[in-house]
């Protein structure tokens, strides 16, 4: 079974964030980038499956500039089979439904029965494009997931995603979409020798026009990025333990109100 | 009515709309001078739920009542939806974030072809568009975002947004279009609840009580829990607790967690890592107990105390009771 595993590279968490010159985009100088934590569920639980069934193909697909070879890499080591590189310039202001019409030709053209996402990227946190995939593709999707058991002698995937208060159980017929929530597997480092390997592991570069790709503009746009407003400033509250949270809930009762 | 703004519902799954349909609602009743209007996908609507929504502004509600609906699948709502939106064509479609309004919104945006804003704090009228505020990258910064046509798709952060006054005695026509039963490709096995604390759920309290790596333990989440009930708060915790494996995963606030609003948030033996920050940094009001006085928490607290958590924590308790009674 052939298994596709869509990631994104974002900035580290730790990482300091400004705006450039250009108000719509960040600063990439001096970012340290990492594949998004969600994704990285995605892939172990990819890999997971397929040394279960002791066979299959994993595919490892990002979408972005020159840099994101890096995550692709990241991927090799940990196991993956193979990546796919959707890098053209055509595609540098994708929206989440652009990223997803993208997606959703590569995987028509390898035609996987399981398709693999994090929940959502944590750079712009938007959670849209395994979800707008899983529509373009015609296919079932099951979110947030915490388990999922691979029936192969009925083509289907017994998938529990998260909700408000508990779990809910499915049976999604493959092909099938789902997204990786945390929870579901602890994510491998890569070993030195899946290091060394990845080095000779294929990464395709794919352009826009490999897709028949015709240019389409995106949906939703950025205007500005603008730093945060500043907080007014706290206040610590000096004084005994006793005093201090005496003080503490007139404070929260009186001033702020939140109580 | 043209060029309506459409809230679709979230409800307990029981019937009864969530509250925070007050706030979804009464912003997009804000932002069209009043056009706001409910689409309500169930297996079962109740009529106080209907009073509801017309009490919160709804001008009219859109009920698609079906069997089908319940349990949620994206694919089966997204076929209904869609059909009533080309016919009727609103001009905005809002959800609150909730983990399925967030997919249903996602999917319905690519079937229409439009943008989706997923997870907005702000929305304003600029001429003739709508822009959308949304934190991005750990919310460290804000995106103001437009779409390029309509229907404008978005998803709304609970407890950030005023939630409408709801006027007793305000009705509301409700429209049960008709259309053919959806297929499903997915099929439910069945629901697995979680063990009940009680207390409100973490996305929708408007109080939240944090737990870090101060908590020294799992057994001492229970000193939290007694001061919840007390205020009616919720009990989260930070990464560090639940990778130790003091709370499960769906208590974590952060980035790789729920994000919280709340009116008021309180963290105790919180260091404040950018990735708890990102999951919490909107709270209205944020109080820090900390030993550690350089711990980060304290930058973006409106109050802190530097002290042990555990000798604050019974003391706020017993306040907080004094304080309830009076």
């Amino acid at each position: 079974m052939r298994i596709l595993v869509a990631v994104k590279q974002v900035p580290d968490t730790a990482t300091q964030v400004k705006v450039s010159a250009d108000p719509r985009v960040i600063d990439t100088t001096g970012i340290t980038w990492i594949i998004s934590p969600y994704d990285e569920f995605a892939v172990e639980e990819a890999l997971r499956i397929k040394e279960k069934r002791g066979q299959g193909e994993v595919v490892a697909v990002s979408l972005g500039p020159e840099r994101v070879k890096e995550a692709l890499r990241a991927c090799l080591a940990m196991g993956c089979d193979r990546a796919i590189h959707l890098n053209d310039p055509a595609w540098s202001d994708a929206d989440t439904l652009v990223t997803a019409k993208a997606l959703a030709a590569v995987v028509r053209q390898e035609a996987p029965q399981l398709l693999l996402c994090g929940r959502q990227a944590i750079d712009d946190d938007m959670g849209a494009v395994a979800a707008q995939l899983a529509e373009l593709l015609g296919w079932p999707c099951a979110y947030w997931v915490m388990e999922e058991a691979i029936d192969a002698d009925t083509k289907t995937v017994r998938a529990a995603r998260q909700v408000e208060g508990g779990l809910e159980v499915f049976d999604l017929p493959l092909p099938a979409v789902l997204t990786a929530q945390k929870g579901l597997n602890e994510p491998r480092y890569p070993t030195l020798r899946g290091i060394m390997g990845a080095k000779k592991k294929e990464i395709r570069d794919v352009k826009a026009a490999d897709l028949g790709w015709a240019p389409e503009p995106p949906q939703l746009s950025v205007v500005t990025l603008e730093a945060l407003p500043p907080r007014p400033p706290g206040r610590i509250i000096q004084g005994d333990v006793p005093t201090a949270v005496k003080e503490l809930v007139r404070s929260l009762r009186e001033e702020a109100k939140a109580i | 009515m043209p060029n309506a703004f459409w809230c679709i519902v979230e409800d307990d799954r029981r019937g009864t709309p969530k509250k925070v349909m007050a706030e979804v609602i009464g912003e997009a009743a804000r932002v069209s001078s009043g056009r706001a209007e409910a689409v309500w996908l169930t297996d079962k609507a109740s009529e106080a739920g209907l009073t509801q929504l017309a009490e919160w502004g709804a001008t009219k509600v859109w009920l698609l009542e079906n069997g089908a609906f319940a349990p949620y699948r994206s694919e089966v709502w997204v076929g209904a939806a869609a059909e009533l939106a080309a016919k009727e064509r609103p001009r905005a479609i809002f959800a609150p974030v909730t983990s399925r309004a967030r997919e249903f919104a996602a999917r319905l945006a690519a079937r229409l072809g439009v943008g989706l804003a997923a997870d907005c704090v702000a929305f304003a009228m600029d001429g003739e568009r709508l822009v959308a505020t949304r934190p991005v990258y750990a919310g460290k910064l804000l995106a103001k975002v437009a779409w390029a046509k309509t229907p404008w798709v978005a998803t709304l952060r609970p407890n950030v947004f005023r939630p409408a006054d709801g006027e007793p005695g305000r009705k509301a026509a409700v429209e049960r279009p008709s259309g053919p039963t959806p297929a499903a490709q997915m099929k439910f096995v069945e629901r697995r609840e979680e063990v009940s604390t009680g207390l409100p759920e973490l996305t929708e309290a408007e109080i939240v009580l944090s737990g870090g790596r101060g908590m020294k333990g799992p057994e001492h989440y229970v000193i939290l829990e007694d001061m919840a009930r007390v205020i009616g708060a919720a009990v989260g915790a930070s990464r560090a607790a639940v990778d130790a494996g003091w709370r499960p995963h769906r208590f974590q606030i952060g980035q790789t967690g729920r994000t919280i609003s709340p009116k008021l948030y309180m963290g105790f033996g919180v260091s404040g890592a950018i990735q708890h920050l990102a999951g919490m940094r909107t709270s209205k009001v944020i109080v820090a107990v900390n030993k550690d006085p350089e711990a980060p928490i304290f930058r973006i607290a409106d109050y802190g105390i530097v002290a042990d958590l555990f000798e604050v924590v019974p003391e706020l308790t017993k306040e907080f009771k004094k304080l309830l009674e009076k």
